[in-house]
């Protein structure tokens, strides 16, 4: 089977979705004749036109509010923000706006609109090009908050987010985006917001999305030559999150590290560490340690691989969590 | 600097004051018809009847909701005392094809698009977030967060582009803000997406002179209206306390809308008569002459002495109007007293269209425990 980036995966991905319902759009700063700054939407204002493939002016807030009102007319906007750092003017029409609506309108509206962030560092770039901000979305309800990791799931994940009824806040890894995988077209796809376990081991549970599922990984295999069984978990949704999947692995494996790029204060770690202390409480060898980003601002390029987790880090809390 | 500012407050007043004989006005404060060279209003006399009627009941559905609120059945309430003709006028321009976004001050467009002033009122009682189903009376839910909903609006008329649904039996948008929304980001973006889009949207400002407690003065330097030129499409002033000019500009701009020529932005000036809700003093903050110079021009008063004046409703047309409207009011008072609380579980109602596993759990606990109650009580 043929191997293809992340960003490929993603654009055959929205091209079914564009294939598949006339009324999926896409709306953005340059998705049009430039096909996205990452080329996610290369091609498709040519195949699907100008009004399902929208550039829009060159305003956050005015992107997701004229998106949800086209989801009030009958219509699926696929919004692109162009950098994680450029998601907070439109913050309120998400936050106030797109997660609260249906509520409000005692469920006569459904705002099935996906919002697309590529997030993280890792690519040298300047400031507001490399933060982390979906604890803010997950930590909204009426969101659902999803990342994906991997070609396939780029692929199946964004078409799954699509012809979700609910708002989808979309995160997709950009330092992995020239990463190949396999697509898996003949396999069915697994439900959007369920964990997957990407690597069986017995002595410790470490759980990640996005980015830092590769370094997770590349941990594992370090940690096996080493004599450590590590048991890998790409959590995929957020928001909901798929307990079941990560406590039924804490408690074969009685340890859990998690990691993600966003600070570990109050980040989606700190909530998976009471839950699972809760849920697993008699079968926990250790406490659940949480690797992240540190209480700072996103360092500058020259500086972001001391702020991000990496191999060493990973397998630092690793071997902390196995000496209790 | 605060020496410097307030100079500038005052001197920025009076030039926005110099502008207020430039706008379309078809019924004078004296109730007299006036000529204008673009704009014309003929109605059949039930029609003119009809108009007042919205006024005076609109007026007294606020009244009502000022009362109910002081009495502890309402948790706030905006009136809209003084700006009846400016939503009457606009909201009897609309069509059944078109849709209207409302802020959360429009309670007389509401009752010009049926919906029931009692599920209005449930929103200020703290009973739903929003009580009716928009797309059965084309009318959005109000939004409180100001300006966010002029977004909305654009997006929704860049979806009637894509549908063909113009032409002269098509959909038009429109929108109501007001003076202080003017200065929102999200007011902005709308304007230029609108533009740029060439969105079949009208935006309706009402300036009723106030921001809570901020003057005009404090929202712009030049007359609202005028902020359109700037964004490509064409502003306009109307007498918003003319309800026959503002059905009249409104009717002309959704026509342009629904033909395909854009977006236009409307300035509807009037004066907010009342306080900005129920929780506002104004008496800190201006003065009563002012109010007094525009009880002058009072919507309601002028509209009354020209169906007088001009014998288009006699006594028993008035006198029908003040029965319907002492019904109307006992009504509202009862089915606002009367309105159940939500069960308590509806917290958890219409989150999501879909399942979330969380939700899920947390209702469940919710549940078990309000049922717990219930045991330790039999």
């Amino acid at each position: 089977m043929s191997q293809i980036t992340l960003v490929k995966g993603l654009n055959s991905g929205l091209r079914k979705a564009l294939e598949n319902d006339p009324k999926v759009m896409i709306m953005g700063e340059d998705v049009g004749k430039l096909g996205g700054v990452f080329r996610v939407t290369d091609g498709l204002q040519r195949d699907f036109g100008e009004d399902r493939v929208v550039d829009t002016p060159l305003a956050e807030s005015g992107i997701i509010g004229t998106a949800i009102g086209l989801a009030l007319r009958g219509y699926r906007p696929v919004c692109e923000i162009q950098f994680d750092g450029f998601v907070y003017p439109a913050y309120d029409q998400i936050v106030s706006q797109l997660a609260k609506m249906r509520m409000r309108s005692l469920g006569h509206i459904t705002l099935p609109v996906v919002v697309r962030i590529p997030f993280g560092g890792g690519i040298g770039s300047v400031e507001h090009h490399s933060e982390s901000p979906e604890a803010y979305f997950a930590h909204t309800a009426g969101l659902k908050v999803v990342a994906c990791a991997n070609p396939a799931d780029g692929h199946w994940m964004i078409q799954q987010a699509i012809t979700c009824d609910d708002p989808v806040i979309f995160f997709e890894p950009k330092r992995r985006y020239w990463e190949k995988g396999e697509l898996g077209t003949s396999v069915a796809p697994d439900p959007l917001h369920s964990a997957r376990l990407v690597r069986s081991g017995t002595n410790c549970t470490v759980a990640a999305y996005g980015s830092m599922v590769k370094v997770c990984l590349d941990a594992a295999s370090v940690a096996e030559a080493e004599g450590a069984s590590l048991e890998v978990i790409d959590l995929r949704s957020l928001s909901p999150l798929d307990m079941e999947t990560l406590s039924s692995s804490v408690r074969r494996t009685g340890r859990l590290v998690t990691v993600h790029e966003a600070s570990v204060f109050l980040g989606m770690g700190s909530e998976i560490a009471a839950r699972v202390t809760e849920q697993c409480f008699y079968s926990l060898q250790a406490p659940v340690l949480r690797v992240g980003g540190y209480h700072t601002p996103y360092p500058p390029a020259r500086l972001e691989e001391n702020y991000l987790p990496d191999v060493d880090r990973v397998l630092d809390a690793v071997d902390r969590a196995l000496a209790y | 600097m605060t020496v410097d500012g307030s100079a500038k407050a005052v001197s920025m007043g009076d030039s926005l004051a110099s502008f207020d004989s430039e706008f379309v006005q078809l019924l004078t404060p004296e109730g007299k018809r006036a000529e204008h060279p673009e704009y014309f209003l003929d109605l059949p006399a039930e029609d003119y009847r009809a108009l007042y009627r919205d006024l005076v009941l609109v007026r007294r559905i606020d009244a009502e909701a000022i009362a109910l609120q002081r009495q502890g059945e309402l948790g706030l309430w905006p009136s809209l005392l003084g700006q009846e003709a400016a939503q009457v006028g606009s909201a009897r321009a609309v069509t059944d094809n078109d849709y209207v976004f409302p802020a959360y001050r429009e309670h007389g467009v509401a009752w010009c698009r049926g919906v029931d002033p009692l599920d209005v009122l449930a929103f200020w009682r703290g009973v739903s977030h929003g009580g009716w189903d928009p797309s059965e009376k084309n009318f959005h839910l109000y939004t409180v967060v100001v300006g966010a909903q002029v977004l909305h609006a654009v997006g929704y008329a860049m979806g009637v582009q894509r549908d063909s649904a113009l032409g002269p039996d098509g959909t038009a948008v429109l929108v109501y803000f007001g003076d202080g929304a003017t200065s929102q980001g999200d007011v902005n973006e709308a304007f230029n997406f609108a533009s740029v889009f060439n969105a079949p949207v009208v935006f309706f400002c009402q300036n009723n002179q106030w921001a809570i407690s901020e003057p005009l003065a404090r929202q712009t330097r030049i007359p609202l209206y005028q902020r359109a030129n700037g964004f490509g499409f064409p502003g306009i002033r109307v007498d918003g306390n003319d309800v026959l000019a503002c059905q009249a500009v409104t009717a002309q701009a959704l026509r342009t809308a629904r033909e395909g020529g854009g977006p236009t932005l409307i300035e509807a000036y009037t004066y907010r008569m009342g306080a900005h809700t129920t929780t506002d003093d104004p008496t800190r903050y201006r003065l009563a002459s002012e109010l007094q110079e525009w009880q002058g021009k009072d919507p309601l008063l002028r509209m009354r002495t020209f169906l007088d004046h001009d014998k288009l409703a006699g006594q028993d047309f008035f006198g029908d109007v003040e029965r319907e409207s002492d019904e109307l009011a006992a009504r509202v008072r009862s089915g606002c007293v009367s309105m159940p609380d939500p069960q308590p579980s509806a917290i958890f109602d219409h989150v999501y269209a879909e399942r979330h596993a969380l939700l899920d759990e947390e209702r469940e606990q919710f549940t078990a425990w309000i049922d717990s109650f219930e045991e330790s009580a039999r």
